[in-house]
């Protein structure tokens, strides 16, 4: 089933599946990266990985930092030799060879000129390559999770995800924007150095002095400043929680008064952060000042020795102001060097998070097996078993599909086996974590169980080529997930599909009413998640988008429940309708009897079992457990309403009757 | 009389009323303007005499520097504490910076090429001077660095936590839930971006201003000629920069907004990954992932290159500007009116004048964001909150409270009743959403208020609670006017269990403790006794000490509901307001929740917005809501067997559920 909307670089396939872009070898060069000890190392080889892979804006962006630093140090020389040939001969004899001086002025102007270039090109390649690399990184990541099973998704927060896409990502390639321009500052040490050797080896011995300090100086700084401003960020985080936990329940905050003590525990919060980031700042406070001196110190140096050698003629002055420009000039660039180290650590932890994702294994292999059949599928269930996946999962029930939470980590299904015949409807019902999201998710092949086999036509889900099951199976969740796109995107997801086609499924999920209604029609946009939208609606396009497949098996997991009850008796009675016209096989988890009442067959499941399997009246008899949870709702109001229709008092005054309702609840239903 | 006319609020929106809104996890990056700042922008000024009695102007969008620091400081008053030293520690900080440059000219001017040649020991004292001036420098800049950091960081964590309080008090917070990610970030990403900018760039601005102030008076005093070509090269480029900044800061709404829209689509791959493989819609997905995240690089590659622009100009203006000082200072020179030191000198100068510009433009666009995160911040304290607490009214000398006695009053003891009187209620922008209720609920009633999705049921549930005040006529309970009632009293007596049961990231024990902090872990496991719980609660892991999880996700919906009802029974309320859950839960833990809520309401008056009719038929009264008015009353036994709203809801329910 070929998606209109498909990428036209990637080669066909089917609509459901993707390939992974990672470049080639990287799982090798992964490994090689975790296996690097230091934090630096493993920094410089996640930054060969960018310079490998954009090796021309590498080189654009050091060619770039090398005109510059070259230039730089070309600027300090330039000048010397125009304070010497031309500023001190004129000014001491009182006359200019004005051709000597515009060209001076010229060469001045050419040396800034060149700076300029080389600044334009390294900030401008550097800064297209950083974001280059994010944006491949982005692709990758977001791709992963596209292949990934949902059982890995069901490991990770939703959180961490976005998360692992944007922030670590941004955190990974932090280093690559100062890298060219560091590596071009290593250039112009280069050059620096040689033109100190070439003017006087004693200026050139304080230059051996002054530059590695700076380097040390710097790389002091990055170590101490880095395990501050990690605390900062985890603070940040912190605050940011207490924040959103604070405004989320700000309902409960409100009207039990408690605004103080929530403003309390912000505070906390917010006065660690501040101390953290005043401890950071004292660090800091330290070093710009130092960095700034040590130049300056050098600068002294230069003039107290250039001097002395000026006096014993070894140097002259054009050479001392050269050499003492040179020290003022340089003391910035080599802070890039700095700024990569700095950013390594968060790079680093950024890389883990990121290359997690991306050596993730176990994408969902498909088989050859095509389905042959049209019309209603035949389900068998043989065996099936499944376990959440184990305490590598962090926060375990938290991560499980909606509704299925259990307090044990037990197995969530175990030896399930029913068969769903050719247009039948068949309930799936029992307790909040008997294994009903998680046999759903089976049904659609969402997971692939740990035991046993579904089978929908005598064919295993897992031996269907990629696209078989989803052309066969339709699966409604019980939260309705609606794209940021129009009414009809949500529906068609990019099959190519008729209005009128659309209108029908519409129709049948009582939805076309209320689409008319809307601005645009089919063509509203329903905003992120569907926003605009009430949770109803939501629920009718979603089950709109199952229906306008005519899928042959179609599956329902508690997929309206936030439907009006009036509107819910008419979808009901359509699907009833569906059902025994013959297009779809419907499986259907339910809680509520009027839903259960259009099964053919129910399956009744207790702490992942098939405890019961047959008609509803069968079970209503045979299993006590379920006759049990079908009743208790009802009993309940039928024991309230006689009350209440027979001797409810006429003067609204007190609630004399209130306790006996209680009570008769109490008896009835309970005990 | 001042009491009858509630202050109305000053800025809501029409919320969603019972609509379900989005719960994206998304981080709310560089948080978008929220939209309550458009609405008070837009509000009829002068309409609410009685709100207005504090009210600030609403602050403009292009409001200028000093008016915000004025703001600040009436916010944060430590904001400017000891202001007059660290300014003092600033000046030695730049005057330092020309320590170099002088010592350069001296040292050529006298040192090497005077009269004398190379004179040493003016050299090594000149020297020595400068070395004790660049320590004095050093220290005095580290001592401004971290008095800068304190003070600010101090202004910045009272403002924070300041903004956090008031946010409580803004009704927006629990009406326009779309809006709460916008709130969220005024208390943590626009003080964040702030405090990031005063880390790395605040002291830089601070300092290169008055390191280009510095240089410019030493190139005066050496040469005015040459300053004045400096300043006819850098003029121009200052102005060309505003031009620039302006598309920049154009570039970069335009980088946040694809932000925005790749973490929408990404997140879809990850919220909807059930969706996506169900229905085979991975390439499709990919293909709309892919497309975002080319146009947030697009984007930031775009803004990119008009940064890479203004630098090199810069660069490129200095380098015409270093030309012609050479040129100039030569022909200067030769006339008699430079010396060489001074002209070099002047050149060494320059550095220190072409940094501070090139270090401007780098910080500025970030001062300007961190600039405009701080109006935001401050924006939301200067919201009036729409409803007040009268116990603070008179405190402030408010002219609201001053007519109607002494702080509010309190409740009267023992059970409460509810009166109505010709309540009406219009959000700001928004037709009205109830009309004139009148209605009289006697003390211990059970009420059920049933009607349809937007019909203005959840309205009265708030007025009940004052989370928000009506826009005509009266809401009183146990006979005072609830906008008297001070909070104290109120929010002990006055109780509502919300739709959705919210949970804290805790224990049981103490999310049930919310309801009364004091409250030992015998008498929660008492309070769960109460209402008939004792069983469930048994039958978990660790009892109350069981956590809970994040927004309580440990727990399934219908048990958290059974948490928020162990803490409203707790908090021993005279009067309840319910908001009944809407959210499927399995029938056993439904018939639970019923059975608590029996217990719960005993001998209490309780106002349930019952969204399942079943609710109905156990109440006292059925009250039926449509389109904002009370349209039939009684109970359920007379209105099911009247022709009208009532009958119809309850036969289309009872197909529902009764279909077998």
């Amino acid at each position: 089933m070929p998606a209109p909307g498909d990428a036209p670089d990637g080669p066909p396939s089917p609509g459901g599946h993707v390939d992974h872009l990672n470049p080639p070898g990287f799982a090798q060069s992964a490994r090689a990266i975790d296996g690097t000890r230091s934090v630096i190392w493993r920094g410089l080889r996640i930054l060969w990985l960018a310079v490998r892979e954009e090796r021309r804006l590498f080189a654009l962006s050091v060619f770039g930092s090398a005109l510059f630093g070259l230039a730089t140090v070309a600027s300090s020389y330039v000048l010397g030799e125009v304070t010497q040939r031309v500023i001190v001969p004129s000014l001491r004899d009182g006359h200019a060879a004005w051709g000597s001086v515009v060209s001076a002025a010229l060469l001045v102007f050419a040396v800034g000129a060149t700076r300029a270039v080389g600044m334009f090109f390294r900030r401008f390649a550097a800064g297209v390559l950083q974001y280059r690399m994010q944006a491949h990184y982005r692709r990758r990541v977001t791709r992963q999770y596209l292949r990934l099973p949902l059982a890995w998704h069901q490991r990770h927060s939703t959180g961490a995800l976005l998360s692992n896409a944007n922030a670590d990502v941004e955190a990974l390639w932090a280093p690559i924007a100062p890298f060219p321009f560091a590596v071009g500052v290593v250039v112009m040490l280069a050059a620096a150095v040689g033109l100190l050797v070439a003017t006087d080896p004693l200026l050139a011995a304080v230059g051996f002095v002054v530059f590695p300090l700076v380097g040390v100086l710097n790389l002091t700084y990055s170590r101490l400043v880095s395990p501050l401003f990690a605390r900062v960020q985890e603070l940040r985080a912190e605050v940011s929680t207490v924040a959103h936990e604070s405004f989320d329940g700000a309902l409960v905050v409100k009207t039990l008064g408690r605004e103080a003590d929530e403003t309390a525990r912000f505070r906390r919060s917010a006065e660690q952060l501040r101390d953290a980031m005043i401890r950071a700042g004292r660090v800091r406070g330290v070093f710009d000042p130092l960095m700034e001196a040590l130049p300056n110190f050098g600068v002294l140096a230069v003039l107290v020795v250039g001097a002395h050698r000026i006096g014993s003629a070894d140097l002259s002055v054009g050479d001392l102001v050269r050499v003492a420009y040179l020290f003022t000039l340089l003391a910035f660039p080599i802070r890039a060097i700095g700024w990569v180290i700095s950013e390594m650590p968060r790079s680093v932890v950024g890389w883990g998070r990121v290359s997690a994702v991306l050596t993730a294994e176990g994408e969902q292999q498909f088989g050859t097996e095509h389905l042959a059949g049209t019309g209603p599928a035949t389900l068998r269930l043989d065996g099936v078993g499944y376990r959440y996946p184990g305490p590598d999962g962090a926060a375990g029930g938290a991560e499980r599909p909606e509704g299925d939470k259990e307090a044990v980590p037990a197995a969530a299904l175990a030896d399930v086996a029913f068969e769903a015949r050719p247009g039948k409807v068949l309930a799936v019902t029992g307790r909040t974590g008997a294994g009903k999201s998680t046999l759903v998710s089976l049904l659609a092949r969402l997971v692939d169980p740990d035991e046993g086999t579904v089978r929908v036509d005598g064919a295993d889900l897992r031996d269907l080529a990629a696209g078989g099951v989803t052309s066969a199976v339709a699966l409604v969740a019980q939260q309705a997930f609606l794209f940021d796109d129009t009414v009809r995107a949500n529906i068609t997801l990019g099959l190519d599909l008729p209005d009128d086609t659309v209108w029908d499924a519409l129709r049948l999920a009582q939805a076309d009413r209320f689409v008319e209604a809307l601005p645009g029609g089919l063509d509203t946009e329903v905003g992120e998640r569907g926003t605009t939208l009430s949770g109803g609606q939501r629920q009718r396009i979603a089950l709109a988008r199952a229906l306008v497949r005519r899928p042959r098996l179609l599956v329902l997991d508690d997929a309206t429940s936030s439907v009006d009850p009036r509107v819910e008796a008419s979808i009901l009675a359509g699907l009833r309708a569906l059902g025994s016209a013959g297009s779809s096989t419907v499986v259907v988890v339910a809680h509520r009897r009027a839903t259960i009442a259009l099964a053919d067959e129910v399956v009744y499941l207790e702490s992942g079992r098939v405890a019961a399997h047959g008609r509803h009246d069968e079970l209503l008899v045979g299993s006590p457990g379920y006759a049990e949870l079908l009743t208790a709702y009802e009993r309940a109001a039928a024991d309230l309403e006689a009350p209440a229709g027979l001797d409810a008092p006429r003067d609204l005054g007190l609630d004399t009757d209130g306790p006996r309702h209680g009570d008769a609840f109490d008896e009835e239903v309970l005990s | 009389m001042t009491a009858a006319t509630p202050p109305v609020s000053g800025d809501e929106r029409p919320a969603a009323d019972g609509r379900p809104v989005s719960t994206s996890a998304l981080p709310a990056p560089a948080g978008p303007i929220p939209p309550q700042r458009g609405a008070a922008a837009t509000a009829p000024p002068g309409g609410d005499a009685a709100a207005g009695g504090d009210a600030p102007d609403v602050p403009s969008a292009r409001e200028g520097l000093w008016s915000t620091a004025r703001r600040l400081r009436r916010l944060a008053p430590q904001a400017t504490n000891g202001i007059g030293v660290t300014l003092l520690l600033a000046l030695i900080a730049t005057v330092g910076k020309i320590v170099i440059p002088l010592t350069v000219q001296q040292t050529l001017d006298r040192g090497v090429t005077g009269p004398d040649g190379v004179d040493l020991g003016l050299v090594r004292t000149a020297v020595t001077i400068a070395a004790v001036a660049i320590v004095m420098t050093a220290a005095a800049t580290y001592v401004m660095n971290v008095r800068l950091y304190k003070v600010s960081e101090g202004a910045l964590a009272t403002l924070r936590v300041r903004a956090f309080r008031h946010i409580h008090d803004l009704s927006m917070l629990t009406q326009a839930t779309q809006a709460r990610g916008g709130l969220t970030a005024r208390v943590t990403t626009d003080v964040d971006q702030m405090s990031q900018f005063l880390q790395f760039g605040g002291v830089m601005l601070v300092v290169s201003v008055g390191q280009m102030i510095v240089a410019t008076v030493l190139m005066l005093v050496y040469s005015w000629p040459l300053t004045l070509l400096v300043y006819v090269c850098f003029v121009p480029m200052v102005f060309a920069t505003r031009g620039f900044q302006r598309r920049l800061s154009t570039r970069y709404a335009l980088v946040r907004r694809r932000v925005g829209d790749m973490l929408g689509a990404v997140s879809e791959s990850v919220v909807g990954a059930h969706v996506v493989r169900a229905y085979g819609a991975q390439r499709r997905t990919a293909t709309r992932v892919d497309d975002t995240v080319e146009a947030y690089r697009s984007a930031q590659s775009r803004a990119q290159v008009l940064v890479a622009v203004v630098f090199s100009a810069g660069e490129l203006v200095s380098a015409v500007a270093l030309g012609g000082v050479v040129l100039l200072g030569v022909s200067l020179g030769v006339g008699g009116h430079l010396s060489t030191g001074r002209l070099v000198a002047f050149l060494f100068l320059m550095t220190l004048f072409v940094m501070p510009v090139q270090m401007l433009t780098e910080v500025l666009n970030d001062g300007a964001n961190a600039l405009a995160g701080l109006r935001r911040v401050l924006d939301i304290l200067d919201t009036p909150s729409d409803v007040r607490d009268p116990a603070e009214l008179d405190v402030d000398g408010d002219a609201g409270g001053s007519g109607s006695g002494s702080g509010g009053r309190d409740l009267p003891p023992g059970s409460l009743d509810v009166t109505f009187d010709q309540v009406m209620f219009r959000y700001r922008t928004g037709p009205p959403v109830l009309h004139g209720i009148d209605l009289r609920v006697p003390p211990r009633a059970r009420v059920a208020v049933v009607g349809e999705t937007g019909s203005g049921k959840t309205t009265i549930a708030k007025l009940l609670t004052r989370l928000m005040d009506p826009t005509e006529g009266e809401v009183r309970i146990g006979g005072v006017p609830l906008t008297e009632v001070r909070f104290s009293s109120l929010r002990g007596r006055v109780v509502m269990v919300p739709q959705d049961g919210f949970l804290f990231d805790a224990t049981i024990a103490d999310n049930v403790r919310y309801g009364r902090p004091s409250a030992t872990d015998a008498e929660i496991t008492a309070a769960f006794g109460r209402i008939g719980l004792a069983d469930w609660l048994a039958g978990l892991p660790a009892g109350v000490r069981t956590a809970v999880g994040e927004s309580g996700g440990l727990l399934s919906a219908g048990e958290r509901q059974l948490v928020a009802l162990a803490r409203a029974e707790l908090a021993g309320p005279d009067l309840l307001v319910l908001d009944e859950a809407t959210s499927a839960v399995d029938p056993a833990t439904e018939v639970r929740i019923g059975q608590a809520l029996l217990e719960l309401t005993h001998g209490r008056t309780s106002v349930t917005i019952a969204h399942r009719l079943s609710t109905a038929e156990t109440a006292d009264l059925v009250l039926v809501v449509d389109a904002g008015r009370v349209v039939q009353r009684g109970t359920h036994a007379d209105l099911v067997a009247q022709p009208g709203v009532y009958q119809r809801l309850h036969s289309s329910w009872s197909a529902g559920i009764a279909a077998l």
